[in-house]
């Protein structure tokens, strides 16, 4: 009997005009877009330049300025006030100001001052643009120093370089961190709605009335409308890895079997919320709505787009009952450190109580009768 | 052991009570008829006896067995065919009678017999997707599907509303043919004239019982005269025929209007008369006998 019911599943599904083909497309739009779009590596900022010093120091600091190829000089001013305009009127996101005998007094006191100014409208772009500058004037004056010592002029100031060694994910490459988390995104959302929606639309048209007067168990009825998403997730999840392969060179340093054993527990997890939220919707519109919102807030509280040590207690407290959370830990551990299932055990047992709990709830508050 | 016992059903839905005090029962094999306009409470009386919904107050059997405990044997051995048409709409008409012949475990094959009438009208279109049917098919399928299983009782609720008049009569015509297999039929319309196909009905208005008995029983019981009268503009005719002092009730029926006097008057010459004066013509009163109509409306009227 299961078998059939999850036959007559799939046959609807694949008559579906829409479904199949946005099962398969929007994997491979999510997954080829998002990553390059949503970007946090901010480039081409533009720079406004008031170089009050004109010496040969100053001239060099912003080459080496511009000649990082993350900003443009759009602008230079003859005052700090004129480039202040410059960004008030959005032609320069941050300023850069080069006090007089800038080379002065560097040479004679081994020490020299400038001005960053940044425009913090967007309050991402203005703390990188401006870290990224100060970086780079700190480059600036190693390079200074070390010059002196070879030139022996710098009286022997001690030299201490940092070099950071970035674990796991060596040039900070934002695709290998970003498209994991963003195939969690994808089964969340393709598991998480399909079912719900389904067992809805069936209350719309009525069908489920002709269920609940037949002697279908409600168990077996819950099950035959899990199973065909769980396999839908597989199916998603091995198309993201392919994109991940072919589109980003992406190849998890842990196992694939890894990951399909979190993701068929997940799936289960996240299809169970789905039906759960549909018991208590009467039409479309409301699960679709509710499932919206569970589903926003689980990812923005998730870490997929900032990272939950960052968050405040209470939302940091809050990501402790998100099931994204803890497969978005797994992608990342997985395809950036090669952990395996020993050492995400916690992950584990946390998917596993989520999708018990889902499940039994979904399968208690399925009445077939008021 | 009746197929139905119903007893003291009550059921309010916030502030509406949908059924006020029920009390029926229904012989097996019997053709039964729950006739009574929208709104009187017809779905919310086969939600319960489907075990869909509980009721609040009362008892309801079916085949001796209580529509809360025994819920579950319940929906081995009835069948119910909903008033909206509730079928996968894209699964084809075959697709969607195994698929309910598998819920029920048992095979198109093993009951063929019973709904080889039907469904041997729709089988030409067996490919075809549900929502693609007419109306008539849609029907045929329908109960095709309520069948399936061999139910011992089925449920009826409005079958042929939105069908039309031939489809009507043949649908009719299948229920007496499943009655001779001994299954009982309970089924409801707002149709007064197919009450007069079944072997009892019950009248129902407003979430009450108004009269049950067969449908000739039920015209028997009406007593008092009844007259046809037909004129040129009949809508004046009805207003005017109100108006009559001597009127007790009027009501259009068709192209006519049946009419009771007051006071069981033996003769209809006063008003055909006070027509005449009233511009209408020669207007000509002819006794007639009553149809199940004319009951409920007299019913209605107490």
């Amino acid at each position: 009997m299961l078998k059939y019911l999850i036959e007559k599943e799939f046959k609807q599904i694949l008559r579906n005009p829409i479904l199949p083909r946005l099962i398969l497309v929007f994997p491979l739009m999510a997954l080829l877009i998002l990553p390059l779009a949503a970007n946090y590596e901010i480039k081409n900022i533009n720079l406004c330049v008031v170089d009050n010093d004109q010496s040969p120091y100053s001239r060099k600091l912003v080459e080496k300025i511009r000649s990082s190829g993350y900003f443009v000089i759009t602008k230079t001013a003859k005052t700090y006030d004129k480039g202040l305009e410059a960004i008030e009127y959005d032609d320069a996101d941050v300023l850069i100001e080069i006090p007089k005998n800038f080379e002065k007094e560097l040479i004679r006191e081994g020490k020299g001052k400038v001005l960053i100014s940044a425009n913090a409208v967007n309050g991402m772009k203005g703390g990188l643009s401006s870290s990224y500058l100060s970086s780079i004037v700190t480059d600036f004056a190693g390079e200074v120093r070390s010059e002196w010592i070879e030139a022996g002029t710098g009286g022997g100031v001690p030299v201490i370089e940092i070099m950071p060694l970035n674990r796991f994910n060596q040039n900070l490459d934002y695709h290998s961190y970003m498209v994991p988390a963003i195939m969690v995104m994808l089964l969340t959302m393709i598991c998480g709605f399909l079912p719900a929606l389904n067992i809805v639309s069936e209350k719309e048209a009525g069908t489920i009335e002709q269920i609940n007067v037949t002697p279908i168990r409600k168990f077996t009825f819950i099950i035959s409308k899990l199973i065909p998403y769980w396999i839908i997730g597989i199916i998603v999840l091995t198309i993201g890895f392919g994109v991940a392969a072919v589109g980003y060179n992406l190849l998890p340093a842990g196992s694939f079997g890894t990951i399909y054993v979190f993701a068929a527990v997940y799936v289960l997890a996240v299809s169970g919320f789905g039906l759960l939220v549909s018991n208590y919707s009467e039409t479309l519109q409301q699960a679709l709505f509710v499932i919206f919102f569970f589903v926003i807030i689980f990812i923005l509280i998730s870490g997929l787009y900032t990272p939950i040590k960052s968050m405040p207690e209470w939302a940091q407290t809050l990501t402790v009952i998100n099931p994204l959370r803890y497969f978005i830990e797994m992608m990342r551990s997985v395809y950036l450190k090669g952990s395996g299932l020993f050492d995400l055990q916690k992950q584990m047992i946390a998917l596993l109580i989520f999708a018990g709990l889902f499940n039994v709830l979904a399968v208690v508050s399925y009445r077939k009768r008021q | 052991m009746k197929a139905i016992e119903v007893k003291g059903l009550k059921k309010k839905y916030r502030k509406t009570e949908a059924i006020k005090g029920v009390s029926f029962e229904v012989d097996k094999g019997e053709l039964f008829g729950i006739i009574g306009p929208d709104g009187a409470g017809k779905t919310t009386l086969f939600r319960i006896l489907t075990t869909l919904i509980y009721p609040d107050e009362g008892e309801a059997r079916v085949e001796g067995l209580d529509t809360i405990k025994d819920y579950k044997e319940i929906r081995h051995i009835v069948g119910y065919m909903p008033g909206r048409f509730s079928l996968y709409q894209d699964l084809s008409v075959e697709e969607n009678l195994t698929f309910f012949a598998t819920v029920f475990n048992t095979t198109i094959k093993e009951n063929y017999h019973l709904i080889e009438d039907i469904y041997k009208q729709i089988e030409p279109f067996k490919r075809r997707k549900a929502g693609k049917l007419s109306g008539g098919m849609k029907q045929k399928l329908a109960l095709s599907c309520a069948l399936i299983h061999k139910p011992k009782v089925l449920f009826l609720d409005e079958p042929t509303t939105g069908v039309d008049p031939v489809s009507r009569k043949e649908f009719w015509g299948m229920l007496k043919k499943l009655k001779k297999e001994g299954i009982t039929i309970i089924v409801s319309t707002p149709y007064m004239d197919e009450a007069m196909l079944c072997d009892r009905i019950a009248l129902i208005s407003e979430g009450e019982i108004m009269k049950i008995n067969s449908p000739e029983g039920i015209i028997d019981e009406y007593d008092s005269r009844l007259w046809k009268i037909r004129g040129e503009d009949m809508h004046r005719l009805l207003k005017d025929v109100r108006e009559y002092e001597g009127t007790e009730s009027c009501y259009a029926f068709g192209d006519s209007l049946h009419i009771t006097l007051k006071g069981g008057e033996e003769s209809i010459g006063g008003l055909e008369k006070f027509a005449e004066e009233k511009g209408h013509g020669k207007i000509r009163g002819e006794e007639i006998r009553a149809n199940i109509e004319d009951c409920f409306m007299k019913l209605m009227k107490k």
